[in-house]
């Protein structure tokens, strides 16, 4: 507690601002000093954010260099080696691909779903609240609980989904795929991830609908705009900060997407749901291949960090500083 | 006019059962998986691949009961609980000291500190995951709470830091002038007066820590390999590999599982829907 000395001097030159200088300290040490006053409240954030953060980042790009089987000091120096083994790599080529495909499905089609769930719900209507908690209570419940329940309801032959469909005409023919084939598993993957997300999404977009004032919506419709027009020309625009914040959440979970894959699929089948974080587990913590799945962190941070910065410097640029605070728990 | 009314209003009870409709249907999709495990977990698992959609035709309690009577089952709601306090005290306690040095005072370096710390939002946590474990290792903090404690307190640090500055630049600087000529040092100040004023804040933050520590799995995954250690979603993860083909028995340990979560929920909902969107709408 080196302030309690400043903070016991019951003298009005103690407060950091204004006041006279002390007689017999330089200015520059009174300043270095009232630094370090401040500095001092920062000192236990920065240790714990640099060393469990920053360091590792730092760590993920050394050892990336190496072939390196974990254990030990890293000695095998490689260069770019496993840089280029990773992009040659059908598998992890096909993880970027499979990214991709869900970060549009994600905006495409999972936040349009909860946008229209979130005007619906935002209508006057009774036990609107009960309906609310209701679409949010998945975002509660951890990856793993929603991965277990789901690889259960869609186990083949027993499982929910495939008693439900069997006899109904057009889609019988999936009872058994789901996560089974090649061809439907990432589909359903996407459909458990919309299942656990969206009410995250639709509860901050509705946080947004009660932001705009019911002003403007009145005005619009007196001028004779119909809902839909309403809806696209007033509540569109005035939603788009939200909007945006929405979209990078939902990018940053997709390219960072692990348990919701691990406990379903583990990746497969043949590789069809398998993400950039699954590969590196794969590699890391299975086959002992650290400085390869270190390169794939690296690239996951790379892709990240490109994309938060073209992303803040071009869509968010008009929004309020801060306004980056919302948690990617929906990671 | 009347008649427009009138015929207004007929038009609205129709389009409000639409409504309701509407969002029962979109409403099932979410109640009937998390029913079917309720249900489920009453069944035997030869009764649930014969019958998914019936009730359960003797209720059986066994499943549940066996689990709670299990001393591995209360053990990880433990380490869950005591892993997401200690997250959320150390979260708060070291982001609160930050955020009073970013909101109140000006100091060569501030922004750069911020940026600092804001690129961390950038992120996700997975990409820090595997060198995390290396230096854990290094560290000897496998096996080891603090180990998946002090990493989950550091990437929770950005959002809880920039949520409690935008709070604690709201507390009017005349207040703190105040305090300072009666005698109060900075951190009296801060201790005293900010903190207190800070509750509803604090609350937030501490709510959100709570939540995402609950369901973290990648680095409980990777750090507790003894068993002593495992938290709920881990614990899951291995019951079911453990009983993989005991369908009823596996539904009756995440049902359980859900227990805690939607308890906390319904407790701080306020808090949480708060704090998710605090920062998205100030846009």
């Amino acid at each position: 507690m080196t302030l309690s000395s400043t903070s016991t001097s019951p003298k009005p030159t103690a407060p950091p601002r204004g006041g006279p200088p002390p007689r017999r300290r330089s200015a520059r040490g009174r300043r270095l000093r009232g630094w370090f006053a401040t500095t001092w409240f920062l000192v236990p954030a920065l240790l714990v954010f640099v060393l469990f953060v920053l360091f590792p980042i730092a760590i993920a790009l050394y050892t990336s260099f190496f072939r390196w089987g974990g254990f030990g000091w890293p000695e095998d120096f490689v260069g770019l080696d496993n840089f280029r083994e990773l992009f040659a790599d059908p598998v992890f080529r096909g993880d970027l691909w499979r990214g991709l495909v869900l970060v549009v499905l994600s905006v495409g089609v999972q936040l349009p779903f909860a946008l229209g769930t979130a005007v619906l719900l935002n209508q006057r209507m009774r036990g609107r609240a009960v309906y609310r908690a209701v679409f949010f209570a998945p975002y509660i419940l951890s990856e793993v609980i929603a991965g277990v329940l789901f690889g259960m309801i869609f186990l083949p032959g027993s499982g929910l989904a495939d008693a439900l469909i069997e006899d109904v005409p057009l889609v019988g023919g999936l009872a058994g795929t789901w996560f089974s084939d090649p061809g439907t598993a990432l589909p359903t993957l996407f459909a458990v991830m919309t299942w656990k997300y969206f009410g995250f999404h639709m509860m901050i977009y509705l946080a947004g609908l009660q932001g705009i004032p019911k002003e403007v919506l009145e005005a619009a419709a007196i001028d004779g705009a119909g809902p839909w027009e309403r809806f696209r020309h007033v509540t569109l625009p005035l939603l788009a900060p939200t909007l945006r914040i929405s979209v990078f959440l939902s990018v940053i979970g997709a390219i960072q997407l692990f348990d919701l894959v691990w406990v379903t699929t583990g990746g497969g089948p043949t590789h069809s749901t398998e993400t950039m974080a699954v590969s590196m587990f794969q590699f890391g913590f299975q086959r002992y291949q650290m400085g390869y799945a270190s390169a794939i962190s690296v690239v996951m941070f790379a892709i990240s960090l490109v994309f938060s910065l073209l992303y803040q410097r071009f869509a968010l640029r008009r929004d309020l500083q801060g306004a980056m605070t919302s948690t990617g728990g929906a990671r | 006019m009347s008649a427009i009314d009138r015929k207004r209003r007929r038009g609205r009870a129709p389009r409000g059962l639409a409504r309701h409709a509407l969002v029962w249907i979109l409403g099932s999709f979410i109640v009937v998986p998390l029913l079917y495990a309720v249900l489920s977990g009453f069944k035997s698992t030869g009764d649930l691949t014969d019958d998914p959609f019936g009730l359960p035709s003797p209720w059986q309690v066994s499943n549940y009961t066996g689990i709670l009577g299990s001393g591995d089952f209360w053990r990880q709601v433990g380490n869950s609980v005591m892993i997401a306090a200690a997250t959320a005290l150390i979260t708060v306690a070291v982001s609160a000291l930050a955020a009073f040095a970013f909101a109140r005072y000006a100091f060569r370096g501030r922004e750069a500190f911020f940026t600092l710390f804001a690129v961390g939002l950038m992120f996700p946590p997975a990409v820090a995951v595997l060198p995390l474990f290396v230096l854990l290792r290094t560290l000897g903090l496998l096996d080891n709470p603090l180990g998946v404690v002090l990493p989950q307190a550091a990437f929770a640090l950005p959002m809880t830091i920039i949520i409690l500055r935008g709070f604690f630049r709201t507390i009017p600087g005349d207040l703190e002038e105040a305090a300072i000529i009666d005698g109060c040092g900075r951190f009296a100040f801060f201790w005293r007066i900010l903190l207190p004023m800070a509750r509803p804040a604090i609350g937030t933050v501490s709510v959100l820590a709570i939540v995402t520590s609950w369901n973290n799995f990648f680095l409980p995954l990777l750090v507790f390999t003894n068993p002593r250690w495992h938290t709920i979603p881990v614990g899951i993860q291995q019951f079911q590999g453990q009983y993989s083909t005991n369908y009823a028995l596996v539904f009756a340990y995440i049902v359980l599982a859900m227990i805690p979560a939607l308890a906390f929920y319904a407790v701080a909902e306020r808090q949480l829907i708060g704090g998710l969107t605090a920062g998205a709408t100030k846009g």
